[in-house]
């Protein structure tokens, strides 16, 4: 860590009900401070009605190379959408 | 598989127009590169912010004095998404910075030109924000997403800079004799700095080449220069205002708009460290970052007490 | 609502909404001076950001004191064209950015003072005028987190940052004094229902003070030899630079527009 503090990524949530998505990051020594330099980074213009701020190391991503097992079978999986079923003609609501 | 085969499958990528994500495999030097620009980018609003800061607290209206200060701010958050972008690629901001305060880092020659009335306020938004927009626009599209994703939401931010600075410069205009003046007179000393910051000619441009094989940028340097004269005469010719540039002519043929022969000793002069304010703008920085110490430290202290 | 009221009254409105633009103008000048100077990226956003805050509500409170004054004035002739004994702003918003810690005590005091006060002043009767008190409300609760979270770091950060923060605190504290106090003008309007009493507010904002420099392991001053004057036009050395140069362009160009 140097000296402006940790590195902390930045979720905001534009509007209730909808999902946080990244913004962004910022460097802060604490999650406080993260919090307010998230709001005057990336909510200047009122973007967000919440935020979230997780330190970066603390984040576990997939990687590249796990682009096909990790996801491909998942693909294959043609039950898990509602097209995969027929209705009888005429029915609604279903 | 080899690094060759990786090349060759990382270049077929760009070719079909994927976007790069950083835990992608990617060519060291493509990395070298972005690093390179990204940084120069981030570290050009950094000290951007210096000569417009300049008139914040003398802006000759309340309404100006708050649209100079959130315009100047944003500067600093798109410095701080640039930083960040940058960051994805696995070198810190203090080493980035680190390069700017030692002055082994370059930035925009722009910066180093200073700001002598409050009508280079008016210029700086239309001709440097102006610039800007020409290659954020184009950078948007760059492969390597977080520097496009970056760019998307500068540029929507930006929108309102170069609207801001015309408008100053239409009200100078159309003023009293003095400000109209100032006007000319800004226009003048920030023309052909202005022109300059699309970097070297293409054949003088070292990395221009590769940076467009790999899609990072996807226009040269003329093709952009070309573009903000095209769009800037028109917008001079509307408030009755000289372009410096007795060459200027519409070619019918083409439809651009040819000008003058660029000064570029004066280019590299100022790339090198001797413009007007190379020395004001890093002494800036590098004071600002000094007399921050204690408060960073504080701050670590306290997280470190608090158990943060 | 303006064009009915007594002379008297109107006079004591003007004052009084003139004294809280200019206190608002001249912090957020302040902040402005550290566009481009913080110690780290994000606090440079952070500044401009309350600064933007308190010159917005500067301006509207200039805007509103040029109506009740119906002189034909316009906010900027009020922030541009007036001189420094004319300016009612308190002394402590137009104290010098000395250091980081000046910044944060000055804007720490103002800010607690503005947390109470603007509660009382959305009850104003005179409607507009409480109107962009109320606007301002949410305003404030950020800008006093940000300060108290700045003084709670500094004062119990590092050694130095202690010290730095405490000297501040010694130097700024003969400011305070004058912020709760009340003159003739707000008399007539406390008595309209107009403005606050400010009398009760002053030991609310004692508390919180003291609660937050304790927490930051910081000392409150005793209280000795306040300074006042400033809503009768009188101030420091400081104001005065700070004027030259944020009217310089305005006045350097008699009857230009901007």
């Amino acid at each position: 860590m140097n000296d402006e503090g940790r590195l902390w990524e930045v979720f905001t949530q534009s509007k209730q009900g909808a999902p946080h998505e990244h913004a962004g990051n910022v460097h802060a020594a604490d999650a406080e401070m993260a919090l307010q330099n998230a709001r005057d980074v990336y909510s200047r213009r009122g973007e967000a009605v919440s935020i979230w701020v997780v330190p970066s190391d603390q984040i576990f991503a997939t990687s590249p190379s796990d682009e096909g097992p990790f996801f491909d079978p998942s693909n294959n999986k043609a039950y898990r959408h509602p097209q995969f079923y027929s209705v009888p003609k005429g029915v609604r609501g279903i | 598989m080899n690094e060759e085969q990786k090349l060759a499958d990382f270049e077929a990528r760009i070719e079909r127009g994927e976007i790069i994500e950083p835990k992608d495999w990617m060519p060291e030097r493509y990395r070298r590169q972005l690093i390179r620009m990204m940084s120069q980018h981030a570290h050009s609003e950094y000290v951007g912010m210096l000569p417009e800061g300049n008139w914040i607290t003398r802006a000759p209206s309340l309404r100006r004095k708050m649209v100079l200060l959130a315009k100047v701010q944003d500067e600093a958050g798109h410095g701080l998404y640039i930083y960040s972008a940058t960051e994805t690629l696995g070198i810190d901001r203090k080493e980035l910075l680190d390069q700017l305060l030692n002055g082994t880092a370059k930035y925009s020659s722009i910066f180093n030109y200073p700001s002598l009335s409050w009508a280079d306020m008016g210029t700086i938004g239309w001709f440097v924000d102006g610039a800007a927009i020409v290659n954020q626009t184009m950078l948007a599209k760059s492969s390597y997403g977080p520097y496009a994703r970056a760019m998307i939401r500068i540029c929507k931010e930006e929108n309102f800079h170069k609207k801001q600075g015309y408008e100053i410069i239409t009200t100078l205009a159309n003023g009293t004799a003095e400000q109209k003046k100032m006007a000319q007179d800004a226009v003048n000393r920030w023309w052909w700095p202005s022109l300059m910051m699309f970097g070297p000619t293409d054949k003088e441009s070292p990395n221009s080449a590769e940076l467009m094989k790999w899609k990072v940028k996807i226009k040269s340097n003329d093709e952009l220069r070309q573009r903000f004269v095209d769009l800037t005469v028109p917008q001079a010719k509307a408030v009755n205002l000289t372009l410096p540039d007795p060459d200027l002519k519409l070619n019918e043929e083409t439809g651009h708009w040819e000008f003058g022969h660029i000064n570029w000793q004066e280019f590299y002069n100022v790339i090198k460290g001797n413009g007007p304010m190379n020395k004001e703008r890093l002494k800036a920085r590098n004071e600002a970052f000094e007399k921050g110490k204690w408060v960073r430290e504080a701050a670590l202290a306290y997280a470190k007490k608090h158990n943060n | 609502m303006t064009n009915i009221l007594d002379k008297n009254i109107q006079n004591a409105l003007f004052n009084y909404i003139l004294g809280l633009g200019d206190d608002r103008l001249i912090l957020g000048h302040r902040l402005s001076e550290w566009c481009g100077h913080a110690h780290i990226l994000e606090e440079d956003i952070a500044l401009g950001n309350i600064g933007l805050d308190l010159i917005g509500q500067a301006s509207a409170y200039l805007s509103l004191a040029a109506e009740v004054e119906n002189k034909n004035r316009t906010e900027d002739d009020l922030a541009y064209f007036r001189n420094e004994y004319e300016f009612k702003n308190f002394q402590l918003v137009e104290q010098p950015n000395i250091d980081f810690a000046y910044t944060i005590v000055r804007q720490f005091f103002f800010d607690v003072y503005e947390g109470i006060f603007l509660e009382e002043l959305a009850k104003s009767k005179f409607e507009q005028m409480a109107g962009i008190a109320k606007k301002s409300i949410k305003e404030n609760i950020y800008h006093t987190r940000h300060s108290r979270n700045w003084i709670l770091r500094l004062g119990d950060g590092t050694e130095e940052s202690h010290v730095k923060t405490q000297t501040a605190i010694n130097d700024l504290w003969k400011f305070t004094g004058e912020i709760f106090s009340e003159n003739e003008n707000d008399n007539i309007l406390i008595n309209e229902n107009f403005a606050p009493d400010l009398k009760p507010l002053k030991s609310k904002w004692n508390e919180i003070i003291k609660s937050v420099l304790n927490e930051a392991t910081l000392e409150m001053p005793e209280n000795i030899g306040f300074s006042s004057g400033s809503r009768s036009g009188i101030h420091t050395e400081h104001l005065g630079h700070l004027l030259a140069e944020m009217q310089i362009v305005a006045r350097s160009f008699p009857g230009a527009k901007w």
